[in-house]
Parts: C-alpha cells; sequence; structure tokens
C-alpha cells in the first residue's frame, strides 16, 4: 500500500470509535436499503410465478393484461392463427383462473387453477408423487407443494375436494421452481376440465403458449401476432411487464422507493456526520501534514481512501447482515419473500460510493481550505 | 558564521483590505546563516510568525523574496513550494500536531513516507532519529502516551528525519516547563545543529536566550535590532 494511504488508513482505524460509528452507520443503511430493495425483488419475482413456472419461450395475450392473474380471454381462432405464423414451432392453450376448493372439513379454501393443453400437459411441474398421466383420469388435479399447500389441509395422493360443486381428486404432488405472491395454493389440470370446471366468460383461452423453431423466429411471430391485435411477450418480457406494472402502477413501487431513500439519507446522515467530526478533529493534522510537505492531491487521496474503505467495508458488512437475516427468515418462514438479486448489490453499492463521494467532498473541501499558516497561528 | 542559508529581502505581509487592513510585516531583511540558531523574539502580534511562515514557503508574501540555497522560493509554483518544504525545512510546531492515532515511530516517519520512501524503510530510518533524541523505547508508543517534553522530542526526530537544511521551531519551550524547556534547546544546540544546518526558531522566553546565537528582535511588524546570544548589539 501507498505511504501516504497507510498513513490515512491507520488514521481511520486508530480512531475505533468514529471507525466504528461510520461503519455502523454505512453497515445500518446497505442493510435497510438492502433488505427494502430485496424484500421487492422477492415480490416481483413471485409475482412472475406462473410465467417462471410454465416456462414458455412466447406468451401470447390481450395487449391490455398487466399480470398472470388478470388474463382477459381470447377466442379459439386466435391459436389457430398463431399456429399458422411462419416459425411457430408449436402453440398451445393455457388457462389460467381462481376457484373456490371445498375442502373435506368443509371449509372454503381459494386456489389457483392452471389447466395445460391436454394433449402436451406443456407447462406441467415436476412431480413429487403420483404419475403424471393420472391427470387424465377423471377429476384429477395435481397439488403444488409450496408454501401455501397447508392450506389445503395437506393433502395427499388420492385426497378429495369440491371445486364449484365438482369433485377433485388429487393424483399428483409437485414442486415448482417458485412460490407464488398471493397466499393461495395452485392445482394443475388439463385444459380441458379447467374451463369446464371453472364459470367462463364466452372465449377460455387466457394465454396461448408458443415455442418457436428458433430465436430468429421470435419478432416475427412478435409482429404477426400484433396484426391479430394481440401480444406476443417472450417469457423475460413478460416478467418485465408485470414488474412495470407493480412498480410503476400499484404504488408498491414508490412505497419501497421513498423508504429505500429513507436507509439512504439515514446512512448518509450517520456516516456523513460522523466522517466531517473525523475530519474537524483531524484538521489541524492535515494542515501539519501539508505545512511538512503535502500537497493538496494526497490529502484528497488520503480523505478519499477513508471514506472508499469506510464505506465498502460497510457495505461488505451490510450485504453479509442482509444477506444472514435473510437466509435465516427463510429457514423460519418459508413464504418469506426476500430476493437479493445482482440489481440489488448494485444499486446498494452505487448508493454507497454516492454516501462515500458525499462525505468525501465535505472533508476534502475543509481540507482542502485550511492552511498551514493556520497551524502557525494556532 | 557560514555560509548564507536564507536571505528575506523586503517581506511585506498585509491581512485584510481597506479599513480591516493590518500589515503584519513590514519591509523586513535579514539573513540567517547555516551552522547558527537565530531567535525571532517579540512580543504577541509582532509579526514573528507571520515572518516564519513567509521564510518557510507557508505564507506568500505581499511583496519582496525569500532566497534560500540560491533559490527564490516564491518564484517556484505550488508543488514546487511543496517540495521545498518536504526536503529543505523541518518543523516544530508550537503544539507538536503529532497524530494521536499514529504510534511514535510513525509521527516521525511522516516526512520520509511523504518523500515516498518505503514504509519499513522509513520507520527504520525513524527509529534512528528516536534514538538521537533519547526516545527508541517509546517507538511503539501513542503521543498520548508521552510527556509533554518527549512529544517535544519527538515533533524534533520528525523535523530532523529528512535531514532538512532549515529548521524552524514555534514556541518550542511554549508549553513546556522551564527545565525542560531549557533541555531541549540545549539538546538541539548541541546534537541537531550542525554546520550545514540553519535553525530559526520563534520564542519569547527569555529563558532559553542563552543558547541563540543571534536573536532578531520585532515588534509591530519592524525588526527593531538584532543582538547575539550573549544579548550585545550587532
Amino acid at each position: 500500500m501507498n505511504g501516504i494511504l497507510r498513513i490515512a488508513f491507520k488514521l481511520l482505524i486508530n480512531d475505533k470509535g468514529k471507525f466504528a460509528a461510520l461503519l455502523v452507520g454505512i453497515t445500518f443503511a446497505v442493510f435497510l436499503m438492502v433488505m427494502m430493495t430485496s424484500m421487492f425483488a422477492g415480490i416481483l419475482h413471485r409475482s412472475s410465478s406462473t410465467v417462471i413456472n410454465i416456462g414458455a419461450t412466447i406468451w401470447v395475450m390481450d395487449p391490455a393484461v398487466n399480470t398472470v392473474a388478470s388474463s382477459i380471454p381470447m377466442p379459439d381462432y386466435i391459436l389457430d392463427a398463431v399456429r399458422s405464423i411462419d416459425g411457430v414451432k408449436y402453440a398451445v392453450p393455457l388457462y389460467s383462473g381462481g376457484a373456490l376448493v371445498k375442502l373435506r372439513s368443509g371449509i372454503y379454501q381459494a386456489a389457483t387453477v392452471i389447466g395445460l393443453d391436454d394433449a402436451s400437459l406443456f407447462g406441467r411441474p415436476e412431480l413429487i408423487e403420483g404419475r403424471i398421466e393420472d391427470i387424465y383420469a377423471e377429476n384429477a388435479f395435481v397439488v403444488v407443494k409450496d408454501t401455501e399447500f397447508l392450506k389445503l389441509n395437506n393433502p395427499t395422493l388420492g385426497s378429495e375436494f369440491e371445486i364449484n360443486d365438482h369433485k377433485g381428486v388429487v393424483v399428483g404432488i409437485a414442486k415448482v421452481t417458485s412460490g407464488g405472491l398471493f397466499g393461495i395454493p395452485t392445482l394443475y389440470t388439463t385444459y380441458k376440465r379447467a374451463i369446464q370446471y371453472i364459470p367462463s366468460t364466452r372465449y377460455t383461452i387466457s394465454y396461448i403458449l408458443v415455442e418457436p423453431k428458433s430465436a430468429d423466429a421470435v419478432q416475427h411471430i412478435k409482429l404477426q401476432v400484433k396484426q391479430l391485435g394481440y401480444e406476443a411477450l417472450t417469457k423475460d418480457d413478460f416478467i418485465q411487464k408485470i414488474s412495470r406494472f407493480y412498480k410503476y402502477q400499484t404504488g408498491l413501487g414508490i412505497n419501497v422507493l421513498l423508504m429505500t431513500v429513507i436507509s439512504f439519507i439515514v446512512g448518509l446522515s450517520i456516516s456523513g456526520q460522523t466522517f466531517y467530526t473525523f475530519i474537524l478533529e483531524n484538521l489541524e493534522k492535515f494542515g501539519a501534514l501539508k505545512a511538512i510537505g503535502a500537497k493538496g492531491r494526497e490529502l484528497v487521496y488520503m480523505i478519499m481512501f477513508q471514506a472508499t474503505f469506510t464505506c465498502l467495508t460497510g457495505y461488505g458488512l451490510g450485504i453479509g447482515l442482509s444477506s444472514i437475516i435473510i437466509a435465516f427468515a427463510k429457514l423460519r418462514l418459508p413464504s418469506y419473500a426476500a430476493l437479493i438479486t445482482y440489481g440489488n448489490l448494485v444499486f446498494a453499492f452505487v448508493m454507497v460510493l454516492i454516501i462515500a463521494g458525499i462525505s468525501s467532498y465535505i472533508g476534502i473541501r475543509k481540507v482542502i481550505r485550511i492552511e498551514p499558516f493556520d497551524i502557525f497561528r494556532g | 558564521m557560514g555560509n548564507l542559508a536564507i536571505k528575506a529581502d523586503a517581506l511585506v505581509k498585509w491581512f485584510g483590505e481597506g479599513q480591516t487592513k493590518t500589515v503584519a510585516v513590514r519591509d523586513v531583511s535579514f539573513e540567517a546563516y547555516f551552522g547558527e540558531m537565530l531567535y525571532i523574539e517579540g512580543p504577541s502580534g509582532s509579526g514573528k510568525t507571520t515572518l516564519l511562515s513567509m521564510i518557510s514557503g507557508i505564507l506568500r508574501p505581499n511583496s519582496g523574496s525569500v532566497t534560500v540555497e540560491n533559490k527564490d522560493i516564491w518564484s517556484l509554483p505550488a508543488d514546487q513550494i511543496a517540495d521545498f518544504r518536504l526536503n529543505t525545512v523541518g518543523f516544530v510546531f508550537q503544539d507538536y500536531h503529532l497524530f494521536p492515532r499514529l504510534t511514535t515511530v510513525e509521527n516521525v516517519a511522516i516526512p520520509l513516507i511523504l518523500k515516498k520512501v518505503d514504509w519499513n524503510e522509513a520507520l527504520k530510518m525513524s527509529l534512528q532519529y528516536l534514538e538521537i533524541v533519547g526516545l527508541k523505547d517509546r517507538a511503539p508508543l501513542f503521543p498520548t502516551k508521552l510527556s509533554g517534553g518527549e512529544q517535544q522530542r519527538v515533533a524534533i526526530a520528525r523535523a530532523i528525519v529528512s535531514s532538512p537544511d532549515i529548521l524552524i521551531f514555534d514556541e518550542p519551550t511554549a508549553s513546556l516547563d522551564g527545565d525542560t524547556g531549557r533541555r531541549i534547546v540545549d539538546f538541539v544546540k548541541k546534537n541537531i545543529l550542525n554546520d550545514k544546518r540553519c535553525i530559526l526558531i520563534v520564542t519569547h522566553d527569555s529563558r532559553i536566550f542563552e543558547y541563540a546565537n543571534r536573536i532578531m528582535k520585532m515588534e509591530d511588524g519592524k525588526i527593531t535590532g538584532i543582538v547575539t546570544g550573549g544579548g550585545h548589539e550587532e
């Protein structure tokens, strides 16, 4: 390490009280920012759980659809039209809707019902109990074993329930990649059974799932679907669309943003104030260094190094603390949605760099102005 | 007297403008030589610290020049003035200005580190200078663990560690009791002063006048007289 930076390092860490206060401030700010943004990322991730779990490459839908749950049914001829587009390898219908399940205990429980294409069962979940072909049996349903599974009274293979006055039988228990956002269990069945059991509008296709022949065909399919008056979105596009809806049209985004800004201000206030006090206490010493022969830019490097080192250490501690808390919370609370993404990490890192920059700037302004003559004058 | 070390010529310095203008140094000229200990003495507000600051490259005069080793220091760019302070001048400040968060030996090493000497080498050299001032055993301690006299000696070690030609002491005995102050100045005269070094001391402590080669008296920004250490008019 460069000698002058080593001096800066020692000045910083040997002032244990201030250094600890700085670290606590930054760590706390990073912790709050990461917790808030992770919670938001987790909610957004879960809001797209059906898209992630089904895994289709292209989703065709009404352009007004904002979330998977708010599907607008499409007429059957759209399915035929999509199948006839050049570049489409295959296209299947998907039903997505809500139903009331009456359990054996007599309790009603809302559930999401996914109706898979009868021929291909495209988008089926991975079974952990039962056989997928049993889904064709009479009244057959596959139950997803996620955090909401308990709400169906822990069903086993053969468990029976009522769904909109129809009998339902559990023939499989499945696991999925992502749990849902709304706290209700998910049932899979065939498309035909879904539209038969659940009251429907005149049109019944919630989504058309499309597999293109090649990646190059995606753009062409999108254009052709658009000409039909509908919208074709890739899996990532659809996830983005859902995220945008929750971010900008539900108030969720602005609330999380506000909390994140408050966390940033708290961190900036604590660290900025502490760093400023640290600089003030060492101001005469910086002046003495200047008198001895240190150049202004060397003092600037020292301060920037101190601020950056503190912020990066606080960043590491904050990320570590958040990760531990989230991991622990997920162990205890399986429905806990928080998810640390690279985006969260980069966001917190940028915020921390801004804190370091502002704290440095305050210190640098002070140190640059100190005249060695002031040291002589006392 | 030895070779010419410092030549101050018609130095003028004022602060403020208009009605608040205060002239701190008025047309001061003098010379200092290698091998001598020159005191600048005078009452508070007489301009002695301002004069010292202009000589040491810290405060730019409004007019006049300072020539050190045949170099007009105030004609140099800012970075070179900083280099001049680092390489040619050693400072012992009134309040020492030791870094409380650095050990004694690290404090002494600061000028070497600013001169880009390797960290370990700088500490090694600093230990030698701590030995000169009799504080080698205090090397790992923080300055707050040292007495006032010891801190003063650490400040001296820091001032001489880069072997400067000119040493500047600002009120070196102001924070010390009479005996310690005299011992420090006696030590400086016997161990630090040599033919290749000029020491300037700002003081109004008459108890240490006996160690001066010359005493330059200032009042109201002007030199009112130069006397030898024995007190005779030059």
